[in-house]
């Protein structure tokens, strides 16, 4: 083998590694900042914050169990990405996912586990793909940008599962807005009781292994990839835009309804309002770190899964308002972006 | 007494991957002159140019500039030392107006945008006073390729070139436009500017030029002046070998009719009628050349006929087959090969492979791909003998196809589309932008594509590569053809004419 070319390649990996590695302390140091203005010891806030991600077995685990679903999302995402598809819509696609195991894993209910545990995963899986083809249906057809399409389309899934869970498919009329629980046979087995791990996390890791072989193996993503980065080209070579842009919509958007559909099937058991506190966008940022690249995903899910988990922390016992939490973790996405953009003009300078 | 505006010293830069594009460059540019750089295509003349408008750092050498050691980190600093460059593949914003194109990057941008009348004004003053012709409030992508070059060339001006350095400004212009260029050229020139020009075509170097430098292989063969010199002796130091620009064109009987249309009309994007009902046919063993100055629906007419945009027509067949709508598979299963007029927008994917380009159309067939797994060694050996049957100079096979030269971008596409065996062959400028030696090969092989059989449909605005492939000429003038004339050198002088619109009468 090649001995540059592979410390080439190494390199580049590596690379994508280390941005967001000074991407984080850039923005912590300014979140600091923010803190300290608004009256809040950073330094107890950022204690409780590694705390709440990395005290001990149950915290690290609980950080894998919220990277779980931005990894399906991140993943999915990466293919729509690729194919120069702007899918805001993974929150929609989570949502119907959701729903969709919801209703199969309750109406459904009696169908043995090794039936019914596969059906609700693929039933959520089919409802996101469908979701995401939607937007890929009206972009083909009417040119509607699906930037525009799949941000109404989000609106469209919550609202309907607020109907849901408030009406036909509410537990007890009057009380909790949240639907019964679905049948014990579909809930995914958890491997280290105490801990929610379940493997929905295992199944996520094989999701983005298969779409990284898709993407970067097969002829599909070929062709996904070709659309990708010149429409007109992959035209050209006969290759076919739209069928690829929906191919690749509802790669992405069934990625994400199986998120929804492990979700419910793996920690909630059950359908509710906001059974996604927004994955669907942190997915968007999950994707971008690790420059599109599912493999990539694994990392940039767990990391941002941590971010989400010490948060949660730091605000119930640092007591920082949510809204400067939101605000620390948008600056996380903001730097590592930024970082991840800076890198790649330098690259192109030192060539 | 200083008697260089530039002197480029002993210059090294090679890339990650192990090409080494310039080994050790002196390059010396007297003010006022124009000064040619010729080489073979990656010879390394764009990355030389590139060096000096500061886009890439060499990894050793000094450049000196009006006397001075220039220190150069970015275009930014080429602008201040007032180095214009326009480029070999054009960087302009298509969905921005000229103006906006012009003062792009320009700081503080509040206060440009703030002063945008004052742009307009100064650019139709500029373009009044050099003649360039351009109109600052339209947008840059409905404009021709000419006049974005002259957007490109005002743009450098614009913001004060001492030195103006064009890569193949030609390679994309009508012999007309190019003519008018060079006229232009030497007019800055007696003004005081100082250009750097590089091209392929060597009577473009004796017409213009006071001195040439010729470059091989990242090095210097040498400097001489224009005078002093030939095209023969030019093409020799380039190639280092005799080149023969004469063809060898055997005779042939052309066979049957492989490709057919009748009535073919094509409207643009602005949905004018540009092709108006030509009808022709194409035989085996058969070269149909269609001469004009582009803009007459040459484009249009390419892209319909290869199934790429939609034109009404009465009949057409391919190898006996009718088509009656758009099926780019189809076309391409019968046996149509294209090699399209722009190689970066629609012939390439940049951000592809070497080898990935390589099977942009064959990627899910065998051998290259097997039960929908692409199969990479395949790629790579087919990538490899296809390199070196076409001397393509790439250092890795797997780095993106936007970093070979320009010329060598083609010479992937050509090799791409003859590997085919095509039965049908649509080729639209094959020889835009490679050097002599390559031009005499890519030619040869479409010769030999004729030669196996195929029928060959060869659109271009350069006459004497009309001249010396077709077997049958056909000239285009406002979407229709205005006849047909036999490839007798003794008829260029009419067909010149015909392209102007211009009926004459023919006599075989
Ligand atoms: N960014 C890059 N990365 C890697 N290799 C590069 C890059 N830019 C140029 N090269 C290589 O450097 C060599 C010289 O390229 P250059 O573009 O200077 O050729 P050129 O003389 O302008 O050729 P042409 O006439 O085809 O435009 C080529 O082999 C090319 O592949
Ligand atoms: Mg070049």
């Amino acid at each position: 083998m090649d001995w540059a070319a592979l410390r080439a390649r190494l390199g580049k990996q590596l690379r994508s590694v280390w941005t967001p590695l000074i991407a984080i302390p850039i923005s912590l140091l300014i979140g600091a900042g923010i803190l300290l203005l608004s009256g809040y010891d950073p330094i107890a806030a950022y204690q409780a914050m590694w705390q709440g991600a990395f005290k001990d077995r149950i915290a690290v685990t609980e950080v894998l169990v919220k990277a779980t679903p931005l990894i399906f999302i991140g993943a999915g995402l990466a293919v729509a990405f690729r194919c120069s598809i702007w899918n805001i819509g993974a929150e929609g696609q989570f949502y119907v996912g959701a729903v969709m195991a919801t209703v199969v894993g309750i109406y459904l209910g009696s169908l043995p586990g090794y039936i019914l545990m596969p059906l609700v995963l693929i039933v959520g899986m089919i409802g996101g793909a469908f979701w995401g083809m939607l937007a890929a249906f009206l972009k083909n057809r009417f040119g509607a940008s699906e930037v525009v399409t799949t941000i109404m389309l989000n609106y469209i899934a919550i609202y309907v599962t607020g109907y849901l869970v408030t009406g036909p498919m509410i537990e007890t009329k009057g009380l909790f807005a949240q639907t019964p629980k679905i049948s014990e046979s579909a809930w995914l087995p958890r491997f280290l009781p105490p801990t929610r791990l379940h493997i929905g996390f295992i199944l996520a890791i094989i999701f983005c292994i298969v779409l990284y072989i898709l993407i970067f193996k097969t002829s599909v993503g070929f062709a996904i990839r070709a659309v990708g980065f010149n429409p007109d080209a992959a035209r050209y070579a006969s290759i076919n835009v739209r069928s690829n842009i929906l191919l690749a919509m509802a790669i992405s958007g069934g990625a994400a309804g199986l998120g929804g559909a492990v979700e419910v099937a793996g920690i909630s058991y059950r359908l509710y309002q906001l059974i996604s506190p927004g994955y669907g966008f942190d997915g968007i940022a999950v994707s971008l770190l690790v420059g599109n690249n599912p493999l990539g995903v694994i990392f940039s899910g767990i990391l941002f899964g941590a971010l989400r988990s010490g948060a949660e922390v730091m605000q119930l016992s640092a007591k920082v308002p949510s809204v400067l939490v939101f605000a620390i973790q948008g600056l996380v996405i903001l730097s590592v972006v930024a970082t991840g953009a800076y890198r790649a003009v330098v690259r192109e300078k030192e060539e | 007494m200083e008697d260089y505006l530039v002197r480029m010293e002993n210059i090294y830069k090679s890339f990650p991957g192990g090409v080494q594009a310039n080994r050790g460059i002196t390059l010396e540019v007297r003010p006022g002159e124009i000064h040619c750089l010729l080489g073979e295509n990656g010879a390394g003349k764009t990355v030389l140019m590139s060096i000096l408008y500061g886009l890439y750092k060499p990894d050793s050498g000094t450049i000196y500039y009006k006397g001075k050691k220039l220190d150069i980190h970015s275009t930014k600093d080429a602008i201040a030392n007032r180095i214009g460059m326009v480029h070999q593949h054009f960087m302009l914003v298509p969905t921005l107006t000229v103006a906006e194109n012009v003062v792009l990057g320009q700081y503080p941008a509040w206060k440009v945008i703030n002063d945008m009348d004052k742009v307009h004004e100064r650019i139709r003053a500029m373009s009044d006073e050099f003649g360039l012709d351009v109109d600052p409030a339209k947008i840059v992508q409905d404009l021709s390729v000419g006049e974005q070059q002259r957007v490109e060339i005002l743009k450098a001006l614009y913001h004060g070139a001492d030195l103006l350095i064009l890569d193949e400004p030609t390679a994309v212009l009508t012999p007309q436009e190019s003519e008018h260029l060079l006229k232009f050229l030497r007019d800055l020139a007696n003004r005081g500017l100082t250009i750097i020009f590089i091209t392929h075509k060597l009577e473009e170097v004796m017409q213009v030029s006071d001195r040439v430098t010729v470059l091989r292989d990242g090095k210097v063969v040498g400097t001489v002046n224009t005078s002093d010199t030939n095209p023969r002796e030019l093409a020799r130091m380039m190639v280092g070998r005799e080149v023969l620009m004469e063809l060898k064109k055997a005779q042939t009987e052309p066979g049957k009719v492989i490709f057919l249309v009748r009535n073919l009309r094509v409207k643009d994007a602005r949905g004018l009628e540009v092709v108006r009902g030509v009808s022709f046919e194409v035989r085996e063993r058969e070269v149909l050349g269609i001469a004009g100055v582009s803009g007459n629906g040459q484009t249009e007419l390419a892209l319909a006929l290869a199934g790429l945009i939609e034109g009404e027509f009465d009949e057409m067949r391919l190898d006996g087959q009718l088509i009656t709508k758009r099926d780019l598979q189809r076309l391409h299963r019968l046996g149509m090969a294209h090699i399209p007029e722009d190689r970066q927008k629609m012939g390439l994917i940049l951000p592809f492979s070497v080898a990935e380009n390589f099977v942009l159309k064959t990627y899910r067939d065998e051998p290259f791909a097997r039960r929908g797994f692409l199969r990479f060694d395949a790629i790579r050996d087919y990538t490899r003998s296809q390199v070196s049957k076409f001397s393509i100079r790439v250092g890795d096979i797997e780095e993106e196809i936007a970093h070979l030269s320009g010329g060598n971008q083609q010479k992937v596409v050509v090799a791409r589309e003859l590997d085919r065996q095509p039965r049908f062959l649509l080729v639209n400028q094959p020889t835009r932008g490679i050097d002599i030696g390559a031009t005499e090969f890519v030619r040869q092989q479409i010769l030999a594509e004729r030669d196996a059989g195929a029928a060959i449909l060869l659109i271009s605005a350069d006459l004497e590569e009309i001249f010396a492939l077709s077997d049958r000429i056909l000239v285009m003038f406002e979407g229709r053809f205005m006849g047909e004339v036999p490839p007798d050198p003794a008829l260029i002088e009419q067909v010149g004419l015909m392209m102007a619109g211009k009926t004459v009468q023919v006599s075989d």
